[in-house]
């Protein structure tokens, strides 16, 4: 196995803050410095001044997918991989490839070349950071669907902020450089107002610091272990454990906690919901939290034996609804007097 | 009317502030606004020297080998913008202005708008960690309420590598990185709450998190505030600790109690003291006032109502701090 790639993400938090004028500046540099760089995917959003930088660069051709009748032009990973660039530049790391692509997510591909020992440069938003999702939600109004796991932006050697005021983002806007007129006239009504602007970029330099505070952490941690914190999530059927788990896991980063997911399964209700627990289970796993499934006629009762046995500090559950689920939460607080137990907020837009 | 302020942030030099802040000049001047230059360092290279050099430059006066801006010469100039490169100088002794940044501070109130550049290094509130992380502490420094109160920062960054040789100054750099990106992010956060105010928008979106400790004499008041502050720590967030006052206690357990409360207040927590009947009803518009985003309370607040109240103290503060975790303690 080669050595793997090193990683580097210019961090946004809107289109238009100059991500990509940024990676492309750094791959120029590294470029004249003599190194063999290829561009493996470029969004030019025909923004002359980005455009312009591209001179020099070598472009890896995209391949074209075919999918229902419509073409889609995605990086040709393949091709990268067959061309072996000491460094691949990579722009929008949340993209979702085309049906039909040997990887669904970009950040597969990208994962792909760090394996195969070619460096990478890449950008990305805040807001398709998955821990964050129902913060950006609860800012924007928007429920962002392209999300990169944690861990992924977490392996990044560094997170670069690249910073604008939002103020001189919204006048870019206006003058029609990011987007062209009847696009920006829209944008400007919807997610770029100065608040959610402001909003998505404290939440952009606080997460570019706490990826390089984890970096000093993680060598300091090694001589001394910290106090270990062991977080589990109790998964249900219900939609609100999607928050549930992000939430959850976001603090087990935090705190570098061990990270456990349980779904206690009734028998009584076998058949009951298991496509919208399964598909919360593998959501879990995509976030590399250790998850389990347990068969018990007491769900209070089993999550907090298993919860003893497995030296939990911290038990994590959803907001209750109506009737049984407030139960549960009473009997898992009463049992499990020697833990600390969270209830989760209900993150989101404010209605009404 | 006052000139606006804006600040280009760095945690080192050879970020890239200087040329960032004279590219912006130099851009303005393309777009038609009249811009000079006030202050320039004297390393200026590279790009930097580049973008200098299309920009009008207001001579700087020398007195020995110390230099300082000619105030009056770019007043009476009056131009829209002007760029002062490195804020935290101190001008000569006998000087009108002992400190650059007062300087700064005139130019804005004759009306002038001001962009300028500043590293980490140079704010006075910030001298403790940059010392604890360098090793050492700086003689010219600007006050932390100069980008506080400035219309705009913006941080520059770049990678820690420029410069660093071996690791350990790289590690240094990472952590001056991470000062500085933390201090942008209050310094947004606190314009966001401002312009939030002045639009009369209400809404807490848990961009800084905020974890208030409810205690009362039957918790494990020490716990709980240990956790608050690692858990504050950890999301490099703010910590209050409220003390819900119900009823008197014994003289020598309310000095106890007062002691860790002290304590609390000397860890950097914030500490409240409300009193109400119910616990609930005092935590409630406290926390939402305050923007938590996380309330920690003890297993006795379960216990203690549990039999007593159709439904639980803890049933309410989760119904009603909705928009909060609740984290409930061991006794």
């Amino acid at each position: 196995m080669p050595k793997r790639g090193k990683f580097m993400i210019f961090l946004g938090y809107a289109a238009g803050v100059g991500k990509t004028y940024a990676m492309l500046e750094a791959a120029q540099r590294l470029r004249l410095q003599g190194n063999d760089v290829v561009v493996g995917y470029f969004e030019p959003h025909d923004r002359p001044g980005t455009t312009a930088l591209m001179e020099g660069l070598t472009l890896v051709p995209r391949v074209v997918r075919e999918y229902r009748g419509r073409r889609f032009e995605e990086m040709d990973t393949e091709a990268i991989l067959a061309r072996r660039p000491a460094l691949c530049v990579v722009d929008e790391l949340a993209h979702t490839n085309a049906p039909g692509s040997p990887r669904a997510k970009r950040w597969q591909d990208v994962e792909q070349l760090l394996d195969q020992g070619i460096d990478v440069l890449t950008t990305l938003n805040i807001q398709h950071l998955e821990s964050l999702n129902d913060q950006v939600w609860a800012i924007s109004h928007v429920r962002v669907r392209e999300t990169v796991p944690d861990w992924v932006v977490s392996q990044a050697s560094e997170v670069l902020m690249v910073d604008l005021t939002p103020r001189a983002l919204l006048h870019r806007l206006e003058r029609g450089v990011v987007y062209p007129p009847e696009k920006a006239a829209r944008a400007l009504e919807h997610f770029f107002r100065e608040s959610t602007l402001g909003g998505l970029r404290e939440l952009a330099l606080r997460q570019a610091a706490h990826v390089t505070e984890s970096r000093q952490e993680l060598v300091a941690a090694v001589k001394s272990p910290a106090a270990n914190d062991r977080i589990l999530i109790h998964i249900s059927a219900d939609p609100s454990a999607a928050m549930l788990i992000r939430r959850g896991k976001r603090v087990a980063d935090h705190l570098h906690a061990q990270c456990f997911a349980v779904y206690i399964s009734a028998p009584s209700d076998q058949f009951a919901s298991t496509a919208a627990v399964e598909k919360h289970l593998a959501f879990a796993r995509n976030l590399q939290i250790d998850t389990r499934t347990i068969a018990g006629d007491d769900a209070a009762a089993t999550l907090v034996e298993f919860a003893r046995q497995h030296r939990i500090t911290q038990i994590f559950l959803a907001r209750p609804g109506r009737g049984g689920a407030a139960k549960l939460v009473n009997r898992i607080v009463r049992l499990a007097h020697d833990m600390q137990v969270t209830i989760v907020a209900q993150r989101g837009p404010r209605t009404g | 009317m006052r000139g606006r302020l804006k600040i280009f942030l760095g945690y080192g030099s050879g970020v890239g502030k200087s040329y960032r802040m004279l590219d912006e000049g130099r851009r303005r001047r393309e777009r038609g606004e009249d811009v000079v230059v006030g202050a320039v360092q004297p390393q200026t290279q590279g790009a930097a020297l580049d973008a200098l050099s299309h920009l009008e430059v207001i001579p700087m006066l020398r007195q020995g080998d110390v230099t300082r801006m000619d105030v009056d010469a770019i007043v009476s100039r009056n131009p829209g913008f002007c760029l002062v490169d490195g804020m935290a100088y101190d001008n000569p002794p006998g000087s009108r202005w002992a400190h650059r940044w007062e300087e700064i501070e005139y130019l804005l109130e004759r009306g002038i708008a001001v962009i300028a550049s500043v590293n980490l290094q140079f704010i006075e509130e910030r001298q403790d960690e940059v010392e604890r992380i360098t090793g050492r502490r700086s003689a010219q420094t600007i006050p932390a309420r100069l980008l506080l109160e400035a219309d705009e920062i913006e941080v520059v960054d770049a990678p820690p590598t420029p410069g660093a040789t071996n690791p350990a100054q790289r590690e240094r750099l990472s952590a001056l990185r991470e000062v500085a990106l933390l201090l942008a992010a209050d310094v947004v956060d606190r314009q966001l709450e401002t312009y939030l105010r002045v639009h009369g928008i209400e809404a807490r979106w848990g961009t800084q998190e905020r974890i208030l400790v409810c205690v009362t004499p039957y918790t494990d008041t020490e716990a709980m505030i240990q956790s608050g502050r690692r858990n504050a720590d950890r999301f490099r967030g703010e910590l209050i600790v409220a003390h819900v006052y119900q009823r008197p206690l014994p003289a020598d357990s309310q000095a106890q109690f007062e002691a860790i409360l002290r304590r609390a207040s000397e860890a950097g927590a914030e500490v409240a003291r409300l009193q109400a009947d119910d616990f609930v009803d005092a935590i409630l518009p406290f926390a939402h006032s305050r923007g938590v985003t996380q309330i920690f309370v003890g297993h006795s607040i379960h216990l203690r109502w549990w039999q007593r109240a159709r439904r639980s103290s803890l049933e309410r503060l989760i119904n009603g701090a909705s928009d909060m975790d609740v984290r409930v303690f061991p006794h």
